[in-house]
């Protein structure tokens, strides 16, 4: 099935196909050309410079590995830590694991088209690399497992590449920090991330951007849900960036499969976010669900979300909520697609601003009016995610917290 | 001690309250009876700050200072406070948190909440499918954590249940330092010298007098305050001759 030379003519042949939606992005102006970094030992983690990282906590991944599972840790092109702490739980870099292992070909580019667009054609003929993690059989992850894919080089176009497989009845729980060096000022980030939840395996995938003002950035990702199976994915970016796109497609291929998207974004001045959600349900008893929290204060945000219900039984809703602050533009996509008698699909969708009221009644409590409306703004990010680990939680709650500088 | 001067209030430049003349004195409870749409909630809302009262004459002191065109916050912070009728739903704000808020440094929420039978809505979002007893409840509980002196009340009986309505009169009167018997080692006497509270409450049924022992009662009809008497004796007035009396009241004192 896996044939390295179509795969490379089919991507040669996409190499200039433009993306369905969102600005298209001339990535002959990015360096693609490998960074050397070297691997650094465990030990060595927390000797990385303070500010780079402060970065990586921003982005939830933790150098003294304190309540995580594994690290995988990228910088430019190179994979400087890669290793699992936990047992029944792989992480693997992928190239690494494409020479090594015959079961990973099974995976590479199963659910995704090589020839999608110029996105994931560049991420097939130069591979940088990325990580695969594999939650083995009946294996629970106790910590999550954190994997960071940090920029550091100036103009680069960083291409990435991660399969990420729950098999049946584990469970596993993963978060994913994209963040940039203080001093980078422009670059590209091109990830394919392909995810596969097994019968009956429950699978949480949290990410939280921090990018550099002018980067752009063109996350492709697919999911495929098994019977029984639970994907949550929660997508996090308060900083600016200057274009970032993303459709994640989530199918449900067995009966009661689940899946929930939840994305909060905070859109700055200059940056230009197009992100959702498309999930088909495809068997009776599958549920989904998509919550978006978006604020712009002068940024522009397309929220899209996308439900098709193809069979009986089958619930899904979709929630978008938007905060204009300061200026900026949100447009919200909702959409839902029935397709037989019986499916039971909702949504709601409004584009606002802070009530007075709701300002005036914090304030009667004895909070100025900046601190009323940080709080109001505070409690319209934070969203109940059920099934997420408190460690998670902690990791969304710090962004939301952060970010308020930044929205003010 | 609040006193009210000469306050004449506009909402969207309709003219709401009229000449009004209110003195509450530390440690006094006031009784605030009155047809719907008399003016009741917007006298708590002008004392409160509210902006869209517009105060066109008169003067609100406070602890000696005006405060007529104070903001909000600034009000709060002197200690006034209000338990609302219908206040907002706060999407995303716990219970919790905004008991902490109003506290305005860490605490103990759950202990506070125990005593308003509260503990199990924490984890909610403030006023977030509340029921008309749960907020009543809410706002007793953020007042007892941010310990205002002076109380305004908005109907803070109604809608709750025969369950809790003694709960929520016995809560009001310990706010307000009515509750003599649970004052450790000290006379009623004692306790009553000491008291400093004050309340303005606004009631329709009068049940809160059960529990609360107020000391003046006024009537406001049309945006006029009169009658300042005991509050029973207004209550029986009202329950027996209806506002009408009031009215005539009105046209004779003035």
């Amino acid at each position: 099935m896996y044939n390295k030379d179509q795969l490379k003519e089919k991507a040669k042949k996409a190499k200039d196909k433009k993306g369905a939606i969102g600005p298209d992005i001339n990535l002959d102006e990015f360096d693609q050309a490998p960074v050397p970094h070297s691997y650094l030992a465990e030990e060595d983690l927390c000797d990385l410079p303070q500010e780079e990282q402060e970065r990586l906590i921003m982005s939830g991944l933790d150098v003294t590995e304190k309540e995580r599972g594994g690290t995988y840790l990228q910088k430019d092109t190179s994979v400087i830590h890669c290793h699992s702490r936990q047992d029944g739980i792989e992480v693997i870099p992928i190239k690494k694991a494409l020479e090594q292992y015959d079961w990973v070909k099974e995976y590479y580019w199963k659910l995704l088209a090589v020839d999608t667009d110029k996105y994931t054609a560049a991420a097939e003929l130069a591979l940088h690399d990325g990580y695969v993690i594999r939650a083995l059989p009946g294996s629970k992850s106790i910590y999550p497992i954190q994997a960071c894919l940090y920029l550091d080089k100036d103009g680069l176009q960083q291409n990435v590449h991660n399969l990420i497989i729950a098999e049946e009845d584990s469970e596993l729980h993963i978060i994913t920090g994209c963040a940039t060096s203080p001093h980078l000022k422009r670059g590209a980030h091109v990830g394919i991330s392909e995810f596969f939840v097994k019968k009956n395996a429950k699978l949480s995938f949290t990410m939280i951007h921090n990018w550099a003002e002018d980067m752009v950035v063109r996350p492709r990702s697919v999911a495929q849900v098994e019977e029984g199976g639970l994907f949550i994915n929660n997508y996090i970016c308060m900083k600016p960036v200057r274009s970032l796109q993303m459709y994640p497609t989530t199918h449900l291929v067995g009966k009661d499969a689940v899946a929930r998207f939840y994305s909060i974004i905070v859109g700055s001045p200059g940056s230009e976010y197009d992100l959702g959600g498309r999930i088909f349900l495809k068997h009776p008893g599958n549920r989904a669900e998509i919550v978006a929290r978006t604020i712009s204060n002068g940024g522009k945000i397309i929220a899209r979300g996308h439900l098709i219900g193809e069979v009986p039984g089958i619930k899904a809703h979709l929630e978008c909520r938007g905060l204009i602050l300061n200026g900026g533009l949100i447009h919200a996509i909702p959409e839902l697609e029935g397709l037989a008698d019986g499916v039971e699909m909702s949504h709601e969708a409004a584009v606002g601003k802070i009530a007075q009221e709701e300002i005036a009644y914090l304030m009667s409590r004895g909070l100025t009016e900046d601190e009323a409306t940080s709080t109001i703004v505070r409690g319209f990010l934070s969203v109940d995610i059920p099934g997420l680990p408190p460690q998670l939680k902690a990791e969304i709650d710090k962004a939301i917290e952060e970010s308020d500088k930044d929205v003010m | 001690m609040l006193k009210i001067d000469d306050l004449q209030v506009t909402l969207e430049d309709k003219e709401i309250l009229k000449h009004i003349d209110l003195e509450i004195h530390p440690g006094e409870t006031h009784v605030l009876f009155g047809p719907n749409g008399s003016g009741k909630t917007s006298l708590l809302m002008t004392i409160m700050g509210y902006s869209q009262y517009n105060v066109v004459a008169g003067k609100i002191i406070f602890k000696g200072k005006d405060i007529t065109h104070m903001s909000i916050d600034e009000r709060a912070r002197m200690g006034i406070g209000m338990s609302y009728q219908r206040p907002p739903t706060i999407n995303g704000l716990k219970t919790r948190q905004m008991v902490k808020l109003c506290a305005g440094h860490e605490m103990d929420e759950n202990d506070l909440a125990k005593q308003v039978n509260f503990e199990q809505f924490l984890d909610r979002d403030v006023n977030a499918g509340f029921s008309g007893g749960e907020i009543k409840r809410s706002e007793l509980l953020q007042l007892m954590a941010q310990k205002p002196d002076l109380m305004l009340f908005d109907e803070p009986e109604s809608g709750v249940d025969m369950e809790n309505i003694s709960l929520v009169g016995k809560t009001i009167a310990s706010l307000l330092q009515k509750n003599l018997l649970t004052i450790e080692n000290k006379t009623r006497m004692q306790a009553k010298l000491e008291r400093t509270k004050m309340g303005l409450i606004i009631t329709h049924t009068g049940y809160i007098l059960e529990y609360v022992a107020a000391d003046k009662g006024q009537v406001l009809y049309d945006g006029i305050l009169s009658c300042t008497n005991n509050p029973r004796e207004i209550l029986d007035c009202i329950e027996e001759s209806g506002y009408e009396e009031c009215v005539r009241c009105i046209i004779k004192t003035n």
